[in-house]
């Protein structure tokens, strides 16, 4: 009897999966958010192969030239091509981001996971302090790592993480409240199991599918406040190209060399988009009822 | 009934108001940290090239670093609660007196752009609630997702190039105080305003569709339409008006962002607010005002949270309540 019912729930489970698949790869936005961001990884990982130029080819005598076929993007005051120097800018944002995220999705969970099971004064403690990182905008906070640690990628990195850590934290405790009162753990608990299985076995995989969600939300808002930085000359340092320092270096060419700004701006666009529909697109497969709290604080 | 209704609020703001006073502390913590974190000496890496002994001495004391580290806590603390934020290490101003100069200017930006968001959100997030799952749900939708998506400098930039460079019809940056000339102010604001507006908006926007989806999915509103009742009476009376409560906590959050995050948008636009005032501060590693700017917008942020709260209790009597 028992085995026919753990039967019918893995059938069950691997049914709902299944579902939720056909689910995720039905949305024919979601699908081709997911290809899109496969092409630029793709091109990020094969940028200086394929960039026409180099990311420093000055060349004056052909500055602020307009988009032709042999700078598709044009070039800047320096005469260096914008196409090439998107793609290869490509490479450092999304490595910013992902690290980033990296490091607030292991540090958030870490701590959204113990705060919600344990509860008590850990968990208030705990909180308390999330609560007062969330008094501070995202970019306000960030500029302050900045200026404690000197401005470079590794700063860049570390002061993203840190902002958006508050953020997996509260949504890894949110789901972890709710998991930690079903009878699954209260039998598991009854049968003497450790903390340490009960979090992994139980806990964890049943918290997946709103982190999952986070992540996706969270690189896309990585992006914006890695461009940001950069575009303020806090983030990437030159000679790496940067989109958001391109936007910086065009602010002074608004109407001579409009390329300048559009091209870079257009990719942040494009790859920020693209998570975000990604993100939209798990949401309602995995998480339905979840709000998207980073978005509403999200930075500026 | 009345006192029972004075009794409750009371009781509600004073939870709130400990609740505030608690992140408060921790704001003052995490801003008093913030010159103690820098690796190396943070009154030798301002000075930079100004360095010389007297005036290291000189700023030493002045900013209170050659003091025991509690006691400069206390006195941090015990300052900035009587408005004292310490004088800037680059050019010995107050730091309480500059944050006040850039405020207004801060001020016009975050009431003009969430002025602009709500009159695009909130039409448009009823709209786009009332006809879920067609057209010009899915076009709310999209507009909404791109706005979201946009980096709020690079919106910036493309206004500044349309209406400004090509047009000539707004200037492309600068401020003028709302006293001096309202014209003038309002010829400035416009295109920083939109910026921040069109981005809070498209927020707001999804997030004021969804709230109103919720609602409408309630039991209370399927009774409603069951009793015959007009449409438009079940959506003001029992939609629209339950669903403000997510309306007044994302205007809550949007407002209190754009004042103390807009820095790119007032960075590209020139823009002498708050903002701006942080990244020159960064770049010059000028503690104090770091510091007091970062507690300025902290504070900004908690009372604007706690005004929220307040208006909570007083249009749904649960939250009091519970």
């Amino acid at each position: 009897m028992t085995d026919m019912r753990l039967a019918d729930e893995a059938s069950g489970d691997e049914s709902a999966r299944v579902a939720s698949w056909r689910l995720l790869l039905g949305n024919p936005v979601t699908t081709t958010s997911a290809v899109v961001l496969v092409g630029i990884v793709v091109v990020a990982l094969t940028a200086r192969r394929i960039a026409p130029y180099g990311t420093n080819k000055i060349d004056v005598a052909d500055a602020l030239q307009p988009p032709t076929g042999a700078h598709w993007f044009g070039t800047d005051e320096l005469g260096r091509d914008i196409f090439s120097r998107v793609l290869l800018a490509a490479h450092a944002s999304l490595q910013i981001a992902l690290a980033s995220v990296a490091f607030a999705f292991v540090v958030g969970v870490t701590i959204g996971v113990i705060s919600g099971y344990r509860g008590g004064l850990l968990d208030a403690v705990l909180m308390r302090v999330v609560d007062v990182m969330f008094a501070f905008p995202v970019l306000l906070l960030a500029l302050a790592i900045v200026a404690i640690l000197a401005p470079g990628s590794a700063t860049t990195i570390l002061a993203i993480g840190i902002v958006y850590t508050p953020i997996f934290a509260r949504v890894a405790r949110a789901s972890t409240l709710s998991v930690r009162v079903e009878p699954f753990v209260a039998v598991s608990r009854t049968l003497g199991t450790g903390h340490l299985y009960m979090l992994g076995r139980h806990i964890l995989p049943n918290i997946a599918g709103p982190v999952i969600v986070q992540t996706s939300v969270s690189l896309a808002f990585a992006i914006l406040s890695e461009a940001a930085l950069s575009f303020l000359g806090l983030g990437i340092q030159p000679p790496e190209p940067s989109w958001g320092r391109m936007l910086f270096d065009a602010q002074g060419f608004v109407q001579r060399a409009w390329w300048m700004g559009v091209f870079p701006g257009a990719a942040i666009f494009a790859t920020v988009l693209a998570f975000n529909l990604l993100g939209d697109g798990l949401r309602d497969v995995l998480d339905p009822k979840q709000r998207t709290m980073i978005e509403a604080r999200r930075q500026r | 009934m009345k006192t029972f209704f004075t009794s409750s609020i009371v009781r509600f703001l004073a939870r709130r108001l400990l609740y505030s006073l608690v992140v408060l502390l921790g704001v003052l913590i995490v801003a008093f940290s913030l010159v103690h974190l820098v690796p190396g000496d943070p009154v030798r890496i301002a000075l930079g090239t100004r360095y010389s002994p007297d005036a290291y001495q000189t700023l030493r004391a002045a900013s209170g670093l050659d003091r025991p580290i509690v006691e400069q806590f206390f006195g941090y603390v015990g300052s900035a609660l009587t408005g004292d934020l310490g004088v800037s290490f680059r050019n010995g101003d107050p730091v309480t007196l500059t944050l006040l100069d850039r405020l207004p200017a801060t001020l016009s930006l975050a009431v003009v752009g969430i002025v602009i968001a709500l009159l695009i959100s909130v039409p448009a997030g009823i709209w786009a609630a009332l006809r879920e799952g067609r057209i010009s749900d899915a076009v709310v939708r999209i507009s909404s997702q791109f706005g979201v998506s946009i980096p709020d400098f690079w919106m910036g930039l493309l206004l500044i190039a349309l209406f400004a460079s090509t047009l000539g019809w707004l200037p492309t940056s600068g401020y003028q105080a709302l006293s001096d000339n309202p014209a003038g102010w309002l010829r400035h604001v416009i295109l920083p305003g939109l910026t921040v507006g069109l981005v809070a908006g498209a927020i707001m926007t999804r997030y004021i569709r969804s709230a109103l989806l919720d609602v409408a999915s309630m039991g209370y509103v399927r009774t409603a339409r069951s009793k015959g009742l007009p449409p438009w009476v079940v959506t003001l009376r029992h939609i629209v008006r339950n669903a403000l409560i997510p309306v007044l906590t994302i205007t809550g959050i949007q407002l209190a962002t754009i004042l103390g995050g807009v820095i790119v948008v007032e960075v590209v636009f020139a823009w002498p607010g708050i903002g701006r005032l942080v990244y020159t501060a960064v770049a010059a590693r000028d503690y104090p005002l770091i510091q007091g700017a970062v507690l300025l917008i902290a504070v900004l942020f908690l009372l604007v949270n706690l005004v929220v709260d307040v208006l909570y209790a007083v249009v749904d009597p649960r939250i009091r309540l519970s």
